[in-house]
């Protein structure tokens, strides 16, 4: 093995480490026996998690989250695919600054929106509504379920839709019975990716957050400036755990879904 | 209308006028959540406390102002740089790993995803503090503690972590397209290895640069979270200002001219980017 070689492995061995040193660091610090965050953690509890699963600031705040996130992976997922159909099968043109026009709260200062979204919810007393939190997550969420479903609908055999039509499908039955199970992957992995798109939300929630409803991020935010307390890297070490699980369990099922 | 010529006439088209309607949700979804609020930052930053530019005379006027304008452009630098120093010998090894050391290397990419964005801040918060891990193991080997958090170079440590994958993911991308070939070619031809890569490989791979370089960078230039647990009062981003005006001073009409000349920073970056990407593309599939 040449010398840039080794160089390169050694290079490539630090950046891994520089990507995986925050999770690295959450997970012990999750288990420490002292309530201060230096490291190294001291002794071992289970007391953080238990302050999750116990104390009414994290279970209400999490509750909060896990039920916006899933409002707005329903609508995002329906309002992104019907967006995606329009662009992708729009003359190509119309398509092309469609898409561009759809995909622009991506690169927005997420500060800028989240003071413009502000002003508008204080007038429409939206703040610290569920209805405000899913309409802006929402807005935020589209542009990853556009992309994900473009992406499977770029790929997809029309002339499969022209052969079931052939055959005297009518239009809903091709929809239902052809085009979607094809398209189904594209979809699932944007309704997940508008899931976390919200769930793990923090600029817009900081500015429409009320003392009646806080979401998770911002309920950890307060948290690490009030006080060093672990129960953030408990609430982080158990999402962590949880988003592997469902990206490994949707990873075995496309795999098998390939292999048959 | 793109008609598939061997589309016979009854079938369903492919491409269709009303498609377009199909998007009708979404425009509606971004009138509401993007376009009015926008809309409403612009207008307030001309109209509050009065109409005229007073927001922007004061902008500009201050010295406080133009060095956290500054500072926010210069910070966006380094995470760019940094970033682009990190990513690309990594995006290389990507492509010429075996396929295990492959899907471990993707793998160290994306896992940092799985982590809240929130406590990958608090993480770093850990890694940098003065008692942090950085010094621990700096004081284990015998060396001084530096300053870290509450620093420019802390800021951007951690937002380079976090904005690695958008620099690593565009320019793998690319790279895995360019043939092989053309180095051995070149070599073939007498150059050495290393002037082969520079002059064959590294223009081919420009445009995932230029990519992931535009997307950090403008991502950077609006990072809120990160500068304001890991900076400290010297190390205040653009984004933090306009937090303060708002919320703090409930002054709409500074804060929102802060945030219009960041709005306007981020599309004319994307304007003259889009271009720079396309041209380099078409010369260097010219050139190949």
């Amino acid at each position: 093995m040449s010398f840039s070689r080794v160089f390169l492995g050694l290079f490539c061995l630090l950046v891994a480490i520089l990507l995986l040193a925050p999770t690295l660091v959450v997970i012990p610090m999750s288990f420490n026996g002292n309530k201060s965050l230096a490291f190294p953690p001291v002794g071992f509890t289970w007391a953080w998690y238990e302050n999750f699963l116990t104390n009414p600031d994290w279970t209400t705040s999490f509750t909060n989250s896990l039920v916006i996130a899933l409002i707005v992976a329903v609508a995002a997922t329906v309002i992104g695919t019907l967006a995606a159909f329009g662009v992708t099968r729009a003359a190509s043109r119309t398509g092309g600054l469609l898409r561009a026009l759809l995909i622009t709260p991506m690169v927005v200062p997420g500060v800028v929106l989240a003071i413009g979204i502000y002003a508008v919810y204080l007038d429409a007393h939206l703040v610290g509504t569920v209805a405000g939190f899913a309409l802006a997550h929402t807005m935020l969420a589209i542009p990853f379920v556009l992309i994900a479903v473009q992406a499977s609908l770029e790929v997809f055999d029309r002339r499969l839709e022209t052969a079931a039509a052939s055959l005297g499908a009518g239009r809903l039955t091709v929809f239902r019975t052809v085009t979607l199970p094809l398209i189904l992957p594209g979809i699932l992995s944007g309704a997940l990716f508008a899931f976390i798109t919200s769930f793990d939300e923090i600029i817009v929630a900081l500015f429409i957050t009320s003392p009646y409803l806080k979401t998770l991020p911002v309920q950890i935010y307060s948290s690490i400036t009030r006080d060093a307390d672990p129960t953030v890297a408990a609430v982080g070490t158990l999402l962590f755990l949880a988003t592997s699980l469902i990206i490994i369990a949707g990873l075995l099922f496309g795999m098998r879904r390939g292999r048959t | 209308m793109t008609d598939t010529p061997d589309r016979p006439v009854l079938l369903p088209r492919f491409r269709f006028r009303g498609a377009v309607w199909l998007a009708t949700p979404a425009v509606l979804v971004l009138l509401a959540a993007l376009a009015y609020p926008l809309a409403i930052v612009v207008v307030r930053s001309f109209t509050d406390p009065a109409p005229g530019f007073d927001n922007y005379v004061w902008f500009f006027q201050s010295a406080v102002n133009r060095t956290v304008l500054q500072r926010t452009f210069v910070v966006a630098a380094w995470v760019t740089l940094a970033s682009l120093i990190c990513a690309y010998p990594y995006a290389y090894a990507m492509t010429i790993a075996g396929k295990n050391l492959r899907l471990a290397l993707i793998l160290c990419v994306l896992v940092p995803f799985w982590l809240s964005g929130v406590v990958r801040t608090l993480a770093w918060v850990i890694l940098l503090q003065d008692s942090g891990v950085i010094n621990s193991m700096l004081r284990g080997i015998g060396l001084s503690p530096v300053k870290l958090i509450r620093t420019l170079p802390g800021v951007v440590i951690g937002m380079t972590q976090v904005l690695l994958p958008f620099m690593i993911l565009p320019i793998y991308s690319v790279m895995k397209g360019i043939d092989t070939r053309l180095l051995q070619a070149a070599r073939s031809l007498g150059a050495k290895p290393w002037r082969a890569f520079l002059q064959i490989y590294v223009p081919l791979s420009l445009p995932g640069v230029y990519a992931g370089a535009i997307i950090v960078f403008i991502l950077s230039l609006g990072f809120y979270i990160t500068p304001a647990l890991l900076g400290g009062p010297r190390s205040t981003m653009l984004s933090s200002l306009v937090q303060n005006q708002v919320l703090s001073l409930l002054n709409w009409g500074r804060g929102g001219a802060m945030g219009v000349v960041l709005l306007v920073a981020t599309f004319v970056l994307l304007a003259l980017a889009a271009p720079l990407m396309r041209q380099k593309h078409t010369r260097t599939r010219r050139e190949a």
